[in-house]
């Protein structure tokens, strides 16, 4: 087989999956990006191990231990960072990466609006308190 | 390989594995750019089934057997499963949802097909003459890979269990900590329903905060009446008095019933509006 036909489906879902991870919204749908990414370098490990472990005689299989390596940590990658968006949606309510913009600098309209929110919020807070 | 085995294939008489992998390829990709442009986000998590299943089947091609079930085994029957369950619990919508897609999707179009150009050119530049030796025996062959992992790869195949076990404890702890601030409803819907002075407490609070949030403008939530607030008050009130009795919220995104008594408020208040 031409070495060309799996490396250069690798680089198209590599980039697909990077397309994904720019322009998605939601943060599991970036992680399912990243999982196609991950799957894209494993098949260039794959294939370059086939190629290398039949031109040469002796060869340690590296690229499919790599390729195991990589699954395994894929996995807990996805684990990991579900459980990161499940807390962020238990805070926030919200999985839209766009909105948690807490960090971020040079945004300055950001806060009068978020300190407005958590003021409106507590007195809202204070106010059922009073009713209650 | 060499120059001696590149004479003997050619680029217009493609063998019969390689039109078998071309095919699976171009459903392969094509499934991945489903998931990734589909505005239908469970359709995205099923798109991506057929993705990484058309992988598997590449891997077979590519004769690594063990790698190609270990594909199926982990990918599609584990990693996609955890997407589903975290697209549930996430609340995400079932039909379209307009706004999966960013504002910087052109941008993103741009640097994705800038980046597949280039790739593509330089790989295909790259590896003209070279060409992949699938006969003799299977290079990934179980006992193949299972003799080179055990000799040479040892110590990092404990390192990973290590990492993986790890991994296991950070998603526990991840998860138990939003578990511990939210298990006992009646401390909660005090909290509720008192006052919470300071600043991070309220924005990170499930309902007062996520419900403003989600709901209502920013500047409108200031104005509210104080009827409207009153009303706000019995609803997060009457919500807390259900979660009170964690089986009858009946929210089927939950892995125990304790963890739901936290969010179900904010969710029902959502799924009210």
């Amino acid at each position: 087989m031409h070495l060309a036909y799996p490396t250069v489906l690798a680089a198209l879902l590599f980039c697909t999956g990077l397309y994904g991870v720019l322009a998605r919204r939601n943060a599991i749908l970036v992680l399912m990006s990243v999982e196609l990414m991950l799957n894209a370098v494993n098949l260039n490990l794959v294939a370059f191990d086939v190629w290398l472990s039949k031109a040469s005689r002796e060869t340690l299989h590296s690229g499919q231990a790599l390729t195991l390596f990589t699954i395994a940590i894929a996995a807990a990658e996805i684990g990991i960072g579900l459980a990161i968006v499940l807390a962020v949606y238990r805070n926030r309510g919200t999985s839209d990466i766009d909105k948690l913009r807490d960090t971020a600098e040079g945004h300055e309209s950001e806060g009068p609006d978020s300190d407005a929110l958590t003021a409106g919020s507590a007195d809202g807070a204070g106010k059922a308190e009073a009713t209650a | 390989m060499t120059f001696a085995a590149a004479h003997t294939h050619g680029f217009l008489s493609p063998t019969g594995v390689e039109i078998a992998f071309l095919l699976v390829g171009l459903a392969t990709f094509g499934a991945a750019l489903v998931t990734v442009t589909t505005r239908q986000l469970v359709h995205a998590a099923l798109w991506l089934v057929v993705a990484l299943g058309g992988l598997a089947v590449e891997y077979l091609l590519l004769t690594a057997e063990f790698i190609a079930w270990v594909q199926v085994l982990i990918y599609v029957g584990s990693v996609v499963v955890l997407l589903l369950f975290g697209l549930m619990l996430t609340k995400a919508p079932i039909g379209r949802s307009p706004d999966a897609d960013s504002g910087n999707r052109w941008a993103a179009l741009t640097v994705a097909v800038a980046a597949a150009a280039a790739l593509v050119w330089v790989v295909v530049d790259a590896f003209r003459t070279t060409w992949v030796d699938l006969d003799g025996p299977a290079a990934g062959s179980t006992a193949v890979t299972g003799a080179s992992l055990f000799q040479n790869w040892f110590l990092p195949f404990e390192a990973l269990s290590v990492l993986l076990l790890a991994a296991l404890v950070g998603a526990i702890v991840l998860s138990r900590k939003a578990k511990a601030e939210s298990s006992s409803p009646p401390v909660n819907s005090r909290a509720a329903t008192g006052s919470s002075p300071s600043v991070p407490d309220s924005r990170n609070h499930p309902i007062e905060g996520n419900g403003r949030v989600e709901g209502t403008n920013p500047v409108a939530t200031t104005g509210l009446t104080h009827a409207a607030d009153a009303a706000d008050a019995a609803d997060a009130a009457d919500a807390a008095d259900v979660t009170g009795s964690p089986g009858v919220t009946g929210s089927p995104h939950a892995p125990s019933p304790t963890s739901t008594a936290g969010t179900s408020p904010a969710q029902q208040q959502e799924g009210a509006r």
